[in-house]
């Protein structure tokens, strides 16, 4: 360094666009030569007031917003509301629509993990991963289209069960599907799991332990993958879970370990998309024969929410974690009241801040990534160094992290 | 560490014991579940105000609870915040979803934080506060969380009262004359 600085450490802005982020989130990184010292993280770039504009909807419409605050998961926030109403109306839900309804949302986590193993590798520099993991997420999506009609926003929920029942003939392109899954998921587990590379980029690396996991109430495979056994779809009954097989998911069913790093993470992930073709099957095998839905005139809901005066809370193990709903009726209007909306990323925001701090710049893309963030994607780094300001694009620091990998492989 | 098992009639007594007429109101909700009828329970609770923040290190006693997210009505006078916690997770079917609500009155509309026993809530606490209009005390943070920095001052998002957004919002569908 040519002029004396008193300062030892600099700031880096990430975001609010950003690569490893599917939606705009802004990290201030407070840097020492590689090293992370501190990380402040600011939100709200994309807050698009969904709450309040769904308090001046009536449920049934809120059912089509709600599945438009995420692209990912647009089946858990609306099924996370309909039970909240389901709670709130106390409307019961027929039994076979149970077991769609743990279809529909473990085939949503199959898709979503998919997306997430291939930007992983993408961040690590490893695109061949990336169009491997994406190739059998289109299997997936075809299924959701042939089970839903639609590849993303699905509009499958209804209060008091579900839109579309699945069919006898529809069997056998559910058990292709799955299939050729499970012929797969033995090459992605390799690639994954035994590669020199990826193990030398994610282990040791991001590290949360089991106590920040609990005490900053993180949750999903984020929190998991630290060793705390916290899944809704195995904590509370609800849907058909209690009587399916289900356990929760920690790395140390797979190594006898946990370790709480980036390497944990891929691998709840990875057992969470064997779980979840197991519970598919499950599902298949035991549903039994009924209605879908509990009252099929919407009219009638209607008149339910308007009379109803109460209030009512509502869970489901989203991909990233538990999504959780609030929803309070006054018994004047069929509009809530009150509706809150909890998405699995706004818990595990400050998590972020421990799994950060000391590593290095070129690991910010795949640690800020292995949570799995729900928020949206980095598009340049402005570096303030000495007061010149040099702006790092997309690029260029995806170019550092993969330069870091090519660094290990030597 | 074993920690005792509560059911949820003694959640109830168990906090009742402690801080007497202060628990004002409070309700058992089962939801089944399941071909065994498993039940999920929530457990609603109203709190006064001042024994609050020793009625969640009550709880921390007892299991350390997640806090999943606080939420917030506008009952005209006062401000009704509900602590969504949940107890007993890491065990099949024993979840049991704690709610705890605390009136504030809109004219002094203040609470503790409790970022010293949880620091998880922190995200949740800057939330309540530029939404509702509630205030921390000793809020490690204060800054905003979701509001742009030029959101006008003195405006809550979720206040149904003259401080809410409805003068902000421009129905663009509607015809002027």
């Amino acid at each position: 360094m040519a002029e004396a600085t008193t300062k030892t450490t600099y700031q880096i802005p990430i975001g609010p666009i950003h690569p490893a982020l599917k939606e705009p989130v802004m990290f201030e990184f407070e840097i020492s030569g590689e090293r992370i010292v501190d990380v402040d993280v600011s939100l709200g770039h994309i807050h698009r007031t969904v709450e309040w504009t769904g308090m001046q909807r009536n449920p049934i419409q809120i059912l089509y917003l709600a599945e438009r605050i995420c692209g990912i998961c647009s089946y858990c926030h609306p099924i996370a509301f309909a039970r909240a109403v389901e709670h709130a109306c106390d409307i019961e839900v027929p039994e076979r629509a149970w077991y769609l309804r743990v279809i529909q949302g473990e085939l949503e986590r199959i898709c979503s993990h998919m997306l997430w193993a291939g930007v992983a590798a993408h961040e690590i520099g490893f695109d061949t991963v990336l169009y491997l993991t994406w190739q059998m997420r289109e299997k997936a999506l075809d299924l959701t289209e042939y089970l839903t009609g639609n590849r993303v926003t699905k509009a499958i929920t209804m209060i008091g069960g579900v839109r579309r029942d699945i069919t006898k003939d529809m069997l056998p392109k559910i058990h292709e599907t799955l299939n050729y899954f499970k012929d797969n998921f033995e090459k992605l587990r390799h690639i994954f799991l035994d590669d020199k590379t990826i193990k030398m980029r994610s282990q040791g690396c991001g590290i949360l332990t089991y106590d920040d996991a609990l005490k900053l109430c993180a949750v999903g495979p984020t929190t998991r993958a630290s060793g705390v056994k916290k899944d809704s779809r195995v904590d509370q009954a609800y849907f058909a879970y209690p009587d399916l097989d289900i356990d929760y998911m920690t790395p140390d069913k797979l190594t006898g370990e946990v370790n709480g790093d980036v390497y944990d993470r891929i691998i709840v992930r990875l057992l969470e998309v064997k779980q979840s073709i197991d519970l598919i099957e499950q599902c298949i095998d035991k549903m039994p024969s009924g209605e879908i839905v509990s009252e099929p005139k919407i009219p009638k809901l209607l008149a339910t929410f308007k009379k109803t005066s109460g209030e009512g809370i509502g869970k489901h193990e989203a991909p990233r974690g538990e999504v959780f709903h609030y929803v309070k009726f006054n018994g004047e209007s069929e509009k809530p009241y009150t509706w809150k909306v909890r998405a699995p990323t706004y818990n595990n925001i400050l998590p972020w801040i421990p799994m950060l701090k000391d590593e290095q710049i070129a690991d910010i893309p795949i640690v800020a990534a292995s949570t799995d963030p729900c928020m949206s994607c980095t598009n340049r780094v402005a570096i303030i160094h000495n007061k010149k300001r040099t702006i790092l694009d997309k690029e260029e620091l995806h170019r550092f992290s993969v330069e870091k990998t090519r660094r290990l492989m030597k | 560490m074993v920690e005792k098992r509560l059911n949820p009639e003694e959640i109830v007594k168990y906090f009742k014991d402690e801080f007497k007429i202060k628990i004002k109101d409070s309700r058992i909700e089962k939801r089944k579940a399941g071909a065994k009828k498993q039940e999920f329970i929530s457990i609603w609770m109203k709190i006064d105000k001042g024994v609050f923040k020793k009625a969640v290190k009550h709880l921390c006693e007892l299991t350390f609870p997640h806090l999943a997210v606080v939420s917030g009505n506008d009952m005209g006078k006062n401000i009704e915040l509900i602590y969504h916690f949940s107890l007993y997770y890491g065990t099949r079917n024993e979840e049991v979803s704690l709610n705890i609500s605390v009136d504030l009155p809109k004219s002094n509309p203040t609470i503790e934080t409790l970022c010293d026993i949880i620091p998880g809530a922190l995200v949740t606490e800057r939330e309540k506060q530029e939404m509702l209009g509630v205030k921390i005390k000793g809020i490690p943070d204060s800054r905003r969380l979701f509001l742009p920095d030029d959101f006008p001052k003195g405006m809550y998002p979720w206040r149904k009262d003259e401080t809410g957004p409805q003068k902000m919002v421009r129905n663009l569908h509607e015809v002027k004359k």
